[in-house]
């Protein structure tokens, strides 16, 4: 019973995480700060979404694939952000005005 | 209950990034939204795959999961280098 209200609890956090991000990547008026929203999203809530499917699941092999799957989403949503911000920077796009020109 | 819950917010999102993809005044844009439907279409195939009680489909959004990073990290070089890895476009071609 606890597994499954705390599995609700996660998997509706992590819902909630994810339309947060969604409405802060329209929403926002820079590159960046939308980049910032996106990457919002992709940790925070898959992690908390997958978490909840993990122990919804319990010790089977399904939640050892959701654990690779969260292992794999920890590295690669930061890294292809990172890639991106990167770019973004190296192609001069120009930063919001309202940061004072610096990033 | 909760994962229909759960998968009409990832929907939700999806068509969020896709009105930003479709608004994205520059093209980083773009890929952002691109990134961000990917992994969002990961989180959508996991929460399916309890939603009808079908195990197996954790597989397919691990296999999504990588091939979005690989997808996004291609488009970044292609658009920093004018191209993927063959003989080096000379500067004046890149724009």
């Amino acid at each position: 019973m606890i597994a499954d209200a705390l599995s609700w609890l996660l998997i509706l956090g992590g819902g909630g995480c994810v339309l947060v991000g969604g409405i802060g990547v329209i929403r926002l008026p820079d590159f960046y700060s939308r980049l910032h929203a996106a990457g919002l999203t992709d940790t925070l809530g898959a992690a908390l979404t997958v978490l909840g499917l993990i122990v919804q699941s319990g010790w089977t092999l399904v939640s050892v694939k959701l654990a690779i799957i969260l292992v794999v989403l920890f590295f690669a949503s930061p890294t292809g952000s990172h890639a991106l911000a990167a770019a973004a920077r190296a192609s001069g796009l120009p930063v919001w005005p309202g940061t004072g020109g610096r990033p | 209950m909760m994962f229909a819950a759960s998968a009409v917010a990832l929907v939700i999102t999806m068509a969020l990034a896709l009105v930003r993809a479709l608004l994205g005044p520059t093209i980083f844009d773009r890929v952002l939204a691109a990134n961000m439907m990917a992994t969002k279409t990961t989180l959508l195939i996991a929460v399916l795959g309890f939603l009808t009680g079908r195990p197996d489909f954790t597989d397919i959004a691990l296999v999504y999961a990588l091939l979005n990073f690989v997808g996004t990290v291609a488009v970044l070089k292609f658009m920093a280098h004018g191209t993927l890895g063959g003989a080096p476009v000379p500067e004046r071609e890149r724009q």
